[in-house]
């Protein structure tokens, strides 16, 4: 393999212990900076999760190495590393189901294959219900789970009673019936997912190129030739999108139109506790949930501010009421200071499912539409985008994922709510 | 966002009382064909800049609004009763 510039580091405990003694100063950068070249054989739009991932699997599973992912800032300084890092594949329709759980499969494995911790954390998932009609939706949830080969498992009130003894189970609007719990769900370091996948492509011979901004692309007798960026144009063979939040941005540049409105989605951190909740929850009555990361803060999060934004931060309205709805199930948090809170822009698609496919122009591919649940996505995601960019085909999981389900009328459409992406 | 929402009939109101709908787009004729069906129903402009939404004054006069506002900055340039869009106006 043909490497330029200095080689990456094998992380190792011996390496820690050894820098350790050289008082850490013998660490070297983990991808290099590359200056463009003037043609790829393939160029990914936006170093998220999903676009490094993409050329991450591209070079080891497809053989593709003449990669060059495009990022307009740092990788990482999108959702990949805003998001509240929750993995699972808890969900119901069979266009979803099957694509997550291969997610949740290349998570289990993820630290091995490309050799850098990413903080997998298989503490469970557990969505409560406060109804019997919310129990049997749940029910109905956890039986099609399993029927694709999934965990899942319904616990009842005592049974979350005593995992979580701290919750209100008797609050007068919404007690707690019970729960859904997914005990392979969990949470991952979001970052260390960028570096790791980022890393390992570039150790491929992906050229990983930040502070470069796409403008346009470039197209001659209805086929892409390559994209104008703030560092000048790059051809290629092939051009691939994954630039979340801003896709419609970036695919109006080839006259394409999406079935996507970009929102702001809040999260936020407490300060540091003693170790308190042990695993991922979710208020079933409102959309409140949250977890504990490894350095003691509350991670958690709400719904939409509901309004199209492209600003990554949002109103002091859904704070307060994120902070009610946590309130509510959870009475202690009241004495719990908030220290963070930020914003992300997120590509809420017309059903809320994501969108990997080809498009009106033949070496034009797209990847888009991942609402608020496209981390947990980001292995499978650039595992089935690389397939697609190398084979010209869906992955089998990816197959009802397709750009032209609306107007076909096969939406996937997990909570049943239409095309008012403000309330997926 | 802005925190006030400026309404024709209420005057400016806090942000709370309002509901979003979404992209102020004029709906097709029924016998129209099905491209420009799918076109209002699922397609997007999107834009980073100057939009016009639907928002519903839900805990005021309960009159749709027509609201110009960027979608980078938050800030609402007007807003009108809808059924009067583009003839009514009333500035922040
Ligand atoms: C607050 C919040 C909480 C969330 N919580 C969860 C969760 O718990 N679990 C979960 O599964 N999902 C969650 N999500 C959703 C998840 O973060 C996203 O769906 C996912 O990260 C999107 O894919 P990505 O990582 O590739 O996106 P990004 O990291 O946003 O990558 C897109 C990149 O494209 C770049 N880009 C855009 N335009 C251009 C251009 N013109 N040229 C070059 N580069 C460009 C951007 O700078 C950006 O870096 C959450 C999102 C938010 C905002
Ligand atoms: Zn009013």
């Amino acid at each position: 393999m043909k490497r330029h510039g200095t080689n990456p580091i094998r992380y190792s405990a011996l390496s820690i212990l050894f820098n350790g003694l050289r008082g850490n100063q013998a660490w070297t950068p983990a991808w290099r900076q590359p200056e463009p070249k003037p043609h790829y054989d393939v160029i990914i739009v936006g170093g998220g999760g999903h676009g490094l991932a993409t050329a991450y699997y591209l070079a080891k599973e497809f053989g593709i190495t003449n990669v060059a992912v495009l990022e307009k800032s740092y990788i990482g300084s999108g959702n990949v590393g805003r998001n509240t890092t929750i993995i699972r594949s808890n969900y119901l329709l069979p266009g979803n189901n099957p694509f997550y759980e291969l997610s949740l499969k290349l998570w289990e494995g993820l630290e091995q294959d490309f050799n850098f911790n990413a903080m997998v954390s298989q503490r469970g998932v557990l969505n409560l219900f406060h109804s019997d009609g919310q129990r049997d939706a749940y029910t109905r949830r956890g039986n099609a789970m399993r029927l694709h080969g999934v965990d899942a498992d319904l616990l009842d009130r005592e049974a979350v009673r005593k995992r979580l003894p701290f919750l209100d189970f008797d609050n007068a609007r919404f007690p707690i019936y019970g729960g859904l719990l997914q005990k392979r769900g969990g949470t991952v370091r979001h970052d260390a997912v960028a570096w790791g996948y980022a890393r390992g492509a570039d150790m491929r011979g992906v050229d990983i190129i930040q502070n470069c901004e796409v403008t346009g692309i470039r197209r001659e007798n209805g086929i892409v030739t390559g994209v104008e960026t703030t560092r000048g144009f790059i051809g290629c063979g092939k051009l691939g999108l994954s630039a979340a939040g801003n896709s419609s941005r970036v695919a109006e540049m080839a006259g394409l139109k999406l079935p996507i409105e970009s929102h702001v989605l809040q999260a936020f951190v407490s300060e540091g506790l003693k170790p308190f909740i042990d695993c991922v929850v979710t208020f079933g009555a409102g959309h409140f949930y949250i977890s504990q990361s490894d350095k003691g803060g509350l991670v958690f999060g709400g719904d939409l501010d509901g309004y199209n934004s492209y600003a990554q931060r949002g109103n002091l309205a859904t704070v307060e009421h994120v902070a009610e709805e946590g309130k509510a199930l959870i009475p202690s948090l009241s004495r719990v200071r908030m220290l963070r809170s930020w914003g992300g822009i997120m590509d809420m698609s017309m059903d809320g499912s994501p969108i990997i496919d080809r498009t009106h122009l033949d070496n034009l591919y797209l990847n888009a539409g991942w609402c608020y649940g496209g981390f947990k996505a980001t292995p499978a995601s650039g595992f089935c985008f690389a397939h697609l960019l190398a084979k010209g085909t869906s992955h089998d999981t990816t197959r009802q994922m397709r750009l032209d389900r609306f107007e076909r009328g096969y939406l996937i459409d997990e909570n049943g709510q239409g095309a008012q992406p403000n309330v997926h | 966002m802005a925190s006030l929402v400026p309404c024709p009939h209420c005057g400016a109101r806090p942000k709370e009382e309002f509901t979003v709908k979404g992209a102020a787009q004029v709906r097709p004729a029924p016998d129209t064909d099905k491209k420009s069906w799918v076109d209002y129903v699922y397609l997007r402009e999107n834009p980073r800049g100057r939009y016009e939404e639907f928002w519903h004054h839900t805990s005021g006069c309960r009159r749709w609004l027509v609201v110009i506002r960027d979608t980078a900055t938050h800030e609402i340039e007007s807003s009108c009763d809808a059924a009067f869009a583009g003839q009514t106006d009333a500035r922040t």
